[in-house]
Parts: structure tokens; sequence; C-alpha cells
């Protein structure tokens, strides 16, 4: 399953990439591989914005505009003026699965 | 060698899933049993229908399962109880280490997100637990989707433990050991099946169905209303298709759509909501005849309103699937308010043009 094309904000700069293979270990959803020793995008409109690749890349290489992907979370921002969180906090919400 | 002990000398509350504790060098630690209970299973019905959840925690700190002694892996968990009773589970027949972060009972991934399964979190609970006395190695194995939060490089130069980022599911742990510490890609890629979806509605359909009774009303009190007052006869018997309706939209939107997601057609949540959310619609209106197909003004509120309704629904779905991501769903709702307000103000406008005229007004 596959969402929306081309709005992933997933950002990847193969000069910076040393190989070492953690943004393939991290992804859940198989965006990066190894190829030959340098790690490479397969497909970016699969990326769900999750931001552990960038979270985890020493190297600087990776960045992604990650954040709270709940509908609900987002229009309560956009009400209150707050960020987006999510709506574990509250009993009125239920965003995480 | 850690050996079995009373638990006396333990402190703190025993939980129900202790089966005896373990002496180390960090003082006793709690052996948590693979097995479930009833209650167990219980508590992860509870969890998956309501609110309970949120104060669903075992405490945290370091826990053993088995016999491990100081060559035994550690994995990290969340304290959200069902995360950690999945895990305790899952590594039934091992002997390891289990260290349980403090994430106010939420799970791992959510987490994750939070920052309360993070870097600072992991290394306080190292520390606390005294990890470095109870094992020889400095490993330690946390869950793929804690990546999120945790900074595998950050936690070594803190503490010299060095993180591997196991698979997603706890349920691969077995065969992630057994294969040497290696992944998959099939157990490093998360999946979203029929059944994970459909575990996943009840916590769509509850909260809606608590602004389901608004919704009743206001129809209700639409179809009711006369220059006289209220007639409750009267509402119940016209309002009763738009009730059906309403209901089946939530239907729609909440467990219709996310269940056969793969199948309805678009990749937007909002469209494939719109389009499930036509067909009860369709089947009320043209199929069962329950309403007048001649009174245009309700044919098109009916139209206008429940796909709209189902759509909305659909769109919150976003937050518990596990491939939408942010920008995706900032953009379905920059399109989709708009719509949806418009939608509704119109259908607002519709319904007053309508009373008007049943009242003879115009």
């Amino acid at each position: 399953m596959k969402y929306l094309a081309n709005v992933a904000t997933l950002q990847y700069a193969p000069d910076k990439c040393t190989g070492c293979g953690r943004c393939v270990e991290v992804c859940p959803q198989g965006v990066f591989v190894l190829r030959q020793k340098l790690a490479a995008v397969t497909d970016k409109d699969l990326c769900m914005e999750c931001g552990a690749c960038a979270m985890n890349c020493e190297f600087g290489a990776i960045s992604v505009n990650s954040g709270v992907g709940c509908a609900a979370a987002l229009i309560n921002s956009m009400v209150t003026g707050r960020p987006p969180s999510c709506g574990c906090d509250s009993t009125a919400a239920g965003c995480c699965g | 060698m850690p050996t079995m002990q009373t638990l006396k000398f333990v402190k703190r509350e025993v939980p129900p899933f202790a089966a005896g504790a373990l002496h180390t060098q960090a003082g006793p630690v709690y052996r948590a049993t693979s097995n479930w209970s009833g209650a167990d299973y219980w508590g992860m019905i509870k969890s998956r229908v309501s609110a309970f959840r949120m104060s669903y925690a075992v405490p945290a700190g370091l826990y053993a399962v088995g016999d491990p002694d100081k060559d035994s892996d550690v994995f990290v968990s969340a304290n959200y109880k069902l995360s950690f009773d999945v895990l305790r589970r899952s590594l039934k027949g091992m002997n390891a280490w289990v260290l349980a972060l403090d994430t106010k009972s939420i799970n791992v991934w959510c987490a994750a997100g939070k920052g309360t399964f993070g870097t600072d979190e992991l290394v306080a609970k190292i520390a606390e637990a005294k990890l470095d006395t109870v094992v020889s190695h400095r490993r330690l194995i946390l869950p793929q989707l804690g990546a999120v939060g945790v900074n595998a490089s950050g936690v070594r130069k803190k503490t010299g433990f060095s993180v591997s980022f196991g698979p997603v599911h706890a349920r691969d742990i077995p065969a992630y050991v057994r294969a040497g510490y290696k992944k998959t890609k099939e157990i490093s890629t998360i999946r979203f099946s029929l059944l994970d979806r459909m575990v996943l509605t009840p916590m769509e359909i509850n909260p809606a169905m608590k602004k389901f009774p608004w919704i009743a009303a206001g129809i209700l009190l639409i179809f009711g209303l006369q220059p006289s007052g209220i007639l409750f006869k009267e509402a119940w018997f016209n309002s009763l298709p738009f009730l059906v309706m309403a209901l089946l939209a939530v239907f729609a939107g909440a467990f219709v759509t996310p269940v056969l997601l793969p199948f309805v057609p678009f990749r937007s949540f909002a469209i494939k909501g719109w389009i499930v959310g036509m067909l009860p619609v369709f089947l009320s209106t043209h199929v069962f005849n329950t309403i007048d197909r001649h009174d245009t003004i309700l044919l098109i509120v009916a139209y206008l309103l429940f796909p709209a309704l189902s759509s909305y629904l659909a769109l919150q779905f976003t937050g518990a699937t596990t491939f939408t991501g942010m920008s995706g769903v900032k953009k379905e709702l920059k399109i989709g308010l708009p719509i949806y307000i418009g939608t509704a103000g119109i259908s607002l406008v519709l319904m007053i043009v309508f009373k008007l005229k049943e009242w003879g007004v115009v």
C-alpha cells in the first residue's frame, strides 16, 4: 500500500553516505537498500516520514520532515495553534494504534 | 549465577506476571513468565477497544525471562503492558533480559514518535538498572520501530552499549536470533494486513459513535421542528431514513473503508471514504426507496452530507495506518477541510429551504 505520490519530504545526500547500512536497518518501509556499498532510495513514495533514518544517520546524509500523521492531531493544531500532538494524552482521541 | 529466591526481599509490589525473581549484582530482578493469564487476554481486548490502554502499564525497569546470565541478550521495550506482554510471550523458551522504558503506558512506535521511547530515557534506564553490572557484554536489542526515537550512536557514546534494531514485531525475535541477529526484508518491513486493520477499527468506531447522539439529535430537531414547536412523532418518522444513513456513513468511514483499504480505488483516504460512503446513500435512496426521490432537496442533502461524513472519518484512519506520512495528511486536509465545511454549510442552507417549503413559507 502506498500513500499520496510526491509528497514525502525525505531527502538523501549520497555524497555523505558511508554505507553503514543503519538506514536499511531502521526503515520499516524498505525505502533504503545498499547498492555498491552505498545507500540508495528505492521508492520515495513508500516513505511515511517516521524519521527513524534521519534520527540514526550518523553522517547527516538523510533529512525528513517527520511528525504526527494523524488527521485529528493536525486539525487540533490548526484550531488551537499548538504543535500537533498525538491524542494519546487525552481520552478523547485514539490515533495511536 | 542468579538463583531462584522467594519474593520477600523485593520491595515493589509483585507484578501478576512475575514467576519468582533473580538475584543479580544490581539487586533482585523479577522473572516475567512467558505465559499469558486470562487477565492478560482480557487486558489486551480492553486496550483494543477503549481508553483503558491509557493506563495499562507495567512498572518500568529490568525483568528476566527464563534464566538469563551475564551473557544473555537484553531486549528493550515500552512499559505499555500490551507491548511488554507480547515481548515476554515472544521470548518463550529463551533466557534474556527485558528492559522496560517508562513510556507512560504508550506503545513503542507512538512513544518513539513522542520521544518518550527515546535516547535520554534509554540512557537513564540503563543507569537505573545498573545494566553494566548485570551483563558483561555491551549489546542492546531494540524494537525496530523504536528507531524513530532512539539515536543508536548517541546511546553508544553515553553508555557504551551498542544498539541493534531488531525486527518490527516481537514475534519475529526467535527467527532473528536464530539467523545470527540478521533481519530478512520480511521481518524488517511493517505489514498492514486485513487483520491488523480490523483490530484497529474499534478505536475508530468508538470515538465516532460518541459523537453520534449529537448528529442524531440534530437530524431529529431539523425534521421535527414545526412553527408550533417540535413534533416528536413526526420527527421520528421523517428522520428515520437520515438517521439510518448517518449510522451507515459512520460504519462506512470508520469500519468498511479501513478494512477494505487496499481494494478501494485512489490513494487519498478522503476519496476512499467518500466512495464507500456513497454506497449506503445510493442503496437507501435508490434501492430501498427510504426517502421520496422526488424530494430533490433531501436527495441532494443526503448525497452531499453522508459521503462527506464517511470521507472525514476515513481520513481519521491515517493516524492508525503504517504507511501514511504527515505531508500527505496535511495535503488531504488542505483540500478536504474546506470541502467538508462547504458541504455542511450548503446542506444547512438546503435544509432551511426544505423546512420553509414544508411550512409553506416559500
